[in-house]
């Protein structure tokens, strides 16, 4: 064959390879999602994507497999890059044999996984997948447990996303839980173990797909999604926007992005309420020290009572986590500790400064919370903070009691600076309850009690319900007003870049999951 | 634990014994949106809406105390108030029903 004639047969097979099938195309339109190709171009810089493994096919001939040609094995994979950043991809083809995992997809996505570990660039993962291509038999099983090992082995390693547009259920749900953020979008992305069929069949309950692991479920009340979005366009651009606040692997820090400055910081007065009882929305606080008012929350619709996100300061990503006095009062409960746990253990595995600000009355009382475990689960909360390593800033707002005060990154769980406002209320438990265990007798047996523990009250309000105590024992390095709020963080974080704290060798910790 | 119970999983029955927490557990019912319960124990300190008012999701309904904090609780859809079950002084547990909205269908 002349080499003419060779390009004309490469660029019949390679449109062979890449053409969608007319009526899967329809199908996949009729249910509003895009195809997989479209959607690696619509998340990547324009001709970046530089497809790998094109004309890889499947091995099996069990069950009328032989000679039946899927394009790609159902699967896209390459590199390229977003806003300049570069990143491995691979998008699941729900038009080839409904994205089903054999062995030879399996293969192309561990291909690639490697890969992006080898040079230290971010992972995308488009998931649109019926699940397991059941003629492969265990060989399709083989597949997912190799892609799983994968994501183990790049945790903490590179940063790792799911996208998740279309069915992902069964065990294939595993790849995705094992990443680092997880994206959904509403009608679209369809996440469970074991579907509503097998539901009804053992227990005999009905319920919808969408209401057993549709996208508002999981980014709800599950915590499994981290973003959530009303189209894949939306989705994409939230895509684009997290790879810019992080780093392309954990020996880099993220790429600085030209300082701005913050919206204004004379209102961060005006956000506190006068009276600790009354709730405020703490993004305000976020917003107003950040850079260009930039935060970018994570898991916002689950466990609202915390805050977590990236913003950035002086230029720099910071993680922000912060107690939400407008849901839930702002406590700890199992839900919260374990959303910030984990954001905490990605910021510190990827070299991402953490600011805390504090304003919580402590822990949820409740036999739900402690029969849920909320022991175990706040436990990571503490775990995760003192293991971090990264550059540890808290800031005490309002409220800082009990084990809620130490949790939040006090000095003790080794923060590298505290500092508190003029408003803080730093003690052992509230003023109500000290003075009723303190003065219990002395309560009992005034001649009027109840003026008495008021006063008492008042006396213990008076004295430790500030953030003095705390200041002359060292435990916080500085009472700032609001307004300096920021000259505080941003040469805090200066002065941090260069932090070192060595520990001791050990093969992993153990923490309490 | 002897096992006196069948579990039916992808078509197979087997002999085992549940735990308790499997024997417990409730059925699925789907939430009622127009539902607004109590999040926490604690104490009504304002009602904002009556019966009748048209509300926008989001917007603050009652005022409930606990936790030393003012909790607001916001309207879950665009609707109508149907019902107020507590006045301000009562002390509530956490799921006690507090308010009945119908919400707009296209809201939800």
């Amino acid at each position: 064959m002349s080499l003419p004639r060779k390009l004309k047969d490469h660029a019949a097979r390679h449109a062979r390879a890449t053409d969608p099938h007319p009526e899967a195309a329809r199908k996949q339109a009729a249910q509003g999602k895009l195809l997989a190709r479209e959607r690696i171009t619509a998340i990547l810089d324009p001709e970046s994507f530089h497809e790998y493994d094109l004309f890889v096919e499947h091995k099996c001939s069990d069950f009328g497999m032989a000679g039946k040609q899927l394009p790609g094995d159902g699967v896209i994979t390459g590199t390229g890059t977003i806003m300049g950043h570069p990143v491995a991809i691979y998008a699941q083809d729900f038009t080839v044999a409904g994205g089903s995992l054999g062995l030879a997809h399996a293969r192309k996505i561990t291909k690639i996984m490697d890969h992006a570990i080898k040079l230290g660039i971010p992972l995308i993962g488009i998931n649109d997948s019926g699940g397991a291509r059941i003629q492969e038999g265990v060989n399709s099983l083989a597949g997912y447990g190799e892609i799983f090992y994968r994501n183990t082995l790049a945790s903490g390693v590179i940063p790792q996303i799911s996208i998740i547009l279309g069915p992902c259920a069964g065990g294939a749900v595993y790849s995705p839980a094992l990443t680092d953020f997880v994206f959904v979008v509403d009608k679209i992305s369809k996440m469970f173990i074991t579907g509503p069929e097998v539901i009804r069949t053992v227990l005999g309950e009905e319920i919808s797909m969408e209401d057993l692991g549709g996208a508002r479920v999981q980014s709800e009340i599950s915590g499994n999604a981290h973003f959530y979005a009303e189209s894949e366009a939306e989705c994409f651009e939230q895509v684009k926007r997290l790879v810019t606040f992080i780093p392309w692997n954990n020996r880099k820090k993220a790429d600085p992005f030209g300082p701005a400055s913050s919206r204004t910081e004379a209102s961060l007065e005006g956000i506190i309420p006068a009276e600790s009882t009354r709730p405020y929305d703490v993004r305000d606080i976020l917003r107003a020290v950040c850079d260009g008012s930039d935060f970018m929350e994570v898991q916002a619709l689950w466990a609202p009572n915390i805050v977590i996100g990236f913003a950035r300061m002086g230029g720099r990503t910071v993680g922000l986590v912060a107690n939400q006095p407008s849901v839930l009062a702002g406590v700890l409960d199992v839900d919260s500790s374990d959303k910030a746990a984990r954001f905490i253990r990605f910021c510190d595995a990827f070299n991402i400064p953490l600011v805390t600000f504090v304003d919580l009355p402590g822990y949820l009382p409740g036999v739900d919370q402690e029969h849920a475990g909320v022991i175990r689960h706040g436990a990571k909360l503490l775990y995760a903070y003192s293991e971090a390593t990264v550059p540890k800033i808290t800031v005490i707002l309002r409220k800082a009691y009990g084990g809620g005060y130490i949790a939040m990154c006090s000095r003790h769980l080794g923060a590298d600076f505290v500092f508190a406002w003029p408003c803080a209320e730093i003690a052992v438990m509230g003023p109500e309850g000290a003075a009723n265990i303190i003065f219990k007798g002395e309560i009992a047996a005034a001649a009027d009690p109840e003026a008495f523990r008021r006063e008492k009250v008042k006396e213990y309000t008076e004295k430790f319900a500030s953030p003095y105590v705390a200041a002359a024992n060292g435990h916080v390095d500085a009472v700032i007003a609001p307004g300096q709020t920021r000259d505080f963080l941003l040469h805090a974080l200066e002065i941090s870049d260069q932090k070192a704290e060595p520990r001791p060798t050990r093969k992993h910790g153990v923490p309490p999951f | 634990m002897t096992p006196r119970h069948t579990l039916t999983l992808d078509g197979r029955a087997y002999e085992t014994a549940l735990t308790r927490k499997y024997t417990l557990r409730k059925p699925y019912t789907p939430a009622d949106p127009g539902r607004v319960a109590a999040v926490i124990p604690g104490l009504i300190l304002e009602v904002l809406v009556a019966p009748g008012a048209r509300v926008r999701r989001g917007q603050s309904l009652l005022v409930l105390e606990a936790m030393k904090m003012q909790n607001h609780l916001a309207a879950p859809a665009d609707g109508c108030v149907r019902d107020v079950a507590v006045a301000p002084g009562d002390t509530v547990a956490k799921g006690q029903l507090l308010l009945v909205l119908q919400p707009d269908p296209d809201s939800l």
